[in-house]
């Protein structure tokens, strides 16, 4: 089955200036926030948000970070696929810091549990929020729900929804593919 | 590629440069972890570790199980000095004994060569040598060869020459193993009584002159002139073996070139080594602990991701 277009790239144009302005409107000048992508896929989010905020709302000077959390998944041994780490890039005070974690899609949560347990071994923040592009509501295996969503998707289980970047792909583009897992 | 080759890590030889390749990047994640405020992941927190030292061992045993720390499993400490090993009982007995405590992996120093290899076909248990004997040491291989990676960028092509005591080194065996794999070029420096016969067969070559060895290399591994192994003598005297294998500051001074040192220690500061050399900046023997660490924690996290999944 054909993937189907969930987003194109104007349409992620539009939720990345949302997003951009959602967040000014609880950070202001970011002073004490911290922007953290999670690695893999975050980090792609990470760097259209930063590069909408300086150059469309001269928040210029953000700091970021970009965290792995493979060694801290609660699936190890439990999946058939090993995982692969990816790096991490954390050269920064997070104490007592308005963590933001950026994520594509926020599906079962787990991820997310992995990176708040991550997270605490570089300090104790003020607080932790949740961005997210997509945010396949109704599939959550944890109590963890977004701060900041791009769009909210309805997909079932079999489903996968894929967001592809023009850093990595030809374009900005977000897709389901129906009844492939 | 992301699992090993292998079940156990016996020795170099067994495995591909895919595995060593596999164990340096994930120990690059690791160096980073034990670089945090709190150095220590939950991976293995539902994994279980006997550490078996049937043989002396204070650095490997304590790098073993900082690793094994901080990657969050539970250890169990066993050295022969104070067990029922003195007592009669065999090796599998002893280890099949600490397994049905529930122990899922085994890391094992022993004085015999093959006694890694022996226990693995053996027992059910994730097999880790630590050292047997004079066969293989495989995570001190893997630690000098990681070292040499992060000082020079890659290993391929580069210059390393082990010098000292090779007849009875697993750490040179070793070494020669995961260099050939890596691509760099090996000689092997030591006096004729301490270098074994056909050692050419594994791909390297003498250089029987320590200075002539030393122009031509990169990196130099300075081993330890292992006495407790020694049933004879090797060398007319430790004075004598100083004067002519011994690394000193004006020797290294003498190169008109940069060099790398590395020792896996337990260093004799004053024979294979002097003092000075040990504590330059051309000395990379502490990063090497570090790594040690580092590459452990990789090689047991991908061992351990090959258990049984839990019910």
């Amino acid at each position: 089955m054909q993937p189907k277009l969930l987003l194109n790239a104007h349409q992620i144009d539009i939720l990345l200036h949302r997003l951009a302005c959602q967040l000014i409107e609880n950070h202001r000048d970011f002073s004490n926030a911290v922007l953290i992508g999670l690695q893999p896929r975050g980090i792609y989010l990470l760097d259209r948000l930063t590069e909408c905020l300086a150059q469309d709302y001269d928040r210029e000077a953000l700091t970021i970070g970009k965290l792995d959390i493979t060694f801290f998944r609660d699936d190890f041994r439990r999946s058939d696929k090993p995982h692969a780490a990816s790096s991490t890039e954390m050269n920064i005070p997070i104490e007592g810091k308005d963590i933001v974690f950026v994520d594509d899609v926020l599906y079962t949560g787990r991820s997310i549990r992995a990176a708040l347990t991550a997270i605490e071994s570089y300090g104790r923040p003020k607080t932790v929020e949740l961005l997210t592009l997509i945010d396949r509501r109704f599939s959550r295996d944890l109590p963890i729900q977004p701060d900041y969503v791009g769009r909210q998707v309805d997909a079932l289980q079999n489903d996968k929804v894929t967001v592809e970047w023009k850093a990595t792909h030809d374009t900005d583009a977000v897709y389901l593919l129906k009844d492939i897992l | 590629m992301n699992t090993l080759s292998v079940d156990h890590l016996l020795g170099i030889k067994y495995l591909k440069e895919a595995d060593l390749q596999l164990i340096f990047e994930t120990a690059d994640h690791f160096k980073e972890v034990i670089n945090r405020p709190i150095k220590k992941v939950p991976s293995l927190r539902d994994v279980t570790i006997a550490n078996l030292f049937f043989e002396n061992s204070t650095r490997t045993k304590l790098s073993f199980e900082l690793a094994e720390k901080r990657l969050s499993a539970d250890i169990l400490n066993f050295s022969a000095a104070q067990s029922s090993v003195k007592k009669g009982e065999t090796l599998i007995d002893t280890v099949n004994n600490i397994l049905a405590m529930k122990v899922d992996m085994v890391v094992m120093r022993h004085p015999n060569p093959g006694a890694a290899e022996f226990l693995s076909k053996n027992v059910d248990a994730i097999v880790v040598n630590a050292g047997d004997g004079t066969h293989e040491h495989p995570t001190q291989a893997l630690l000098d060869a990681y070292s040499i990676r992060e000082r020079f960028g890659e290993v391929a092509g580069k210059r390393i020459v082990i010098v000292g005591d090779i007849l009875h080194s697993r750490v040179a065996l070793s070494n020669i193993f995961a260099l050939n794999m890596l691509g760099a070029e090996v000689k092997v420096c030591g006096p004729k009584s301490l270098l074994p016969k056909h050692i050419e067969s594994l791909g390297v070559t003498i250089e029987p002159d320590l200075k002539k060895a030393l122009s031509w290399c990169d990196a130099a591994n300075m081993l330890r002139v292992q006495n407790e192994r020694m049933d004879k003598s090797y060398f007319p005297s430790i004075r004598e073996y100083t004067q002519l294998y011994g690394l000193t500051l004006p020797l290294l001074k003498s190169l008109r070139k940069e060099i790398t040192i590395l020792h896996p220690g337990p260093m004799n500061r004053g024979v294979e080594i002097s003092s000075d050399v040990a504590d330059s900046e051309h000395a990379i023997i502490l990063d090497q602990v570090e790594n040690g660490v580092a590459i452990r924690m990789a090689v047991i996290y991908l061992l351990a991701a090959k258990l049984i999944k839990p019910q």
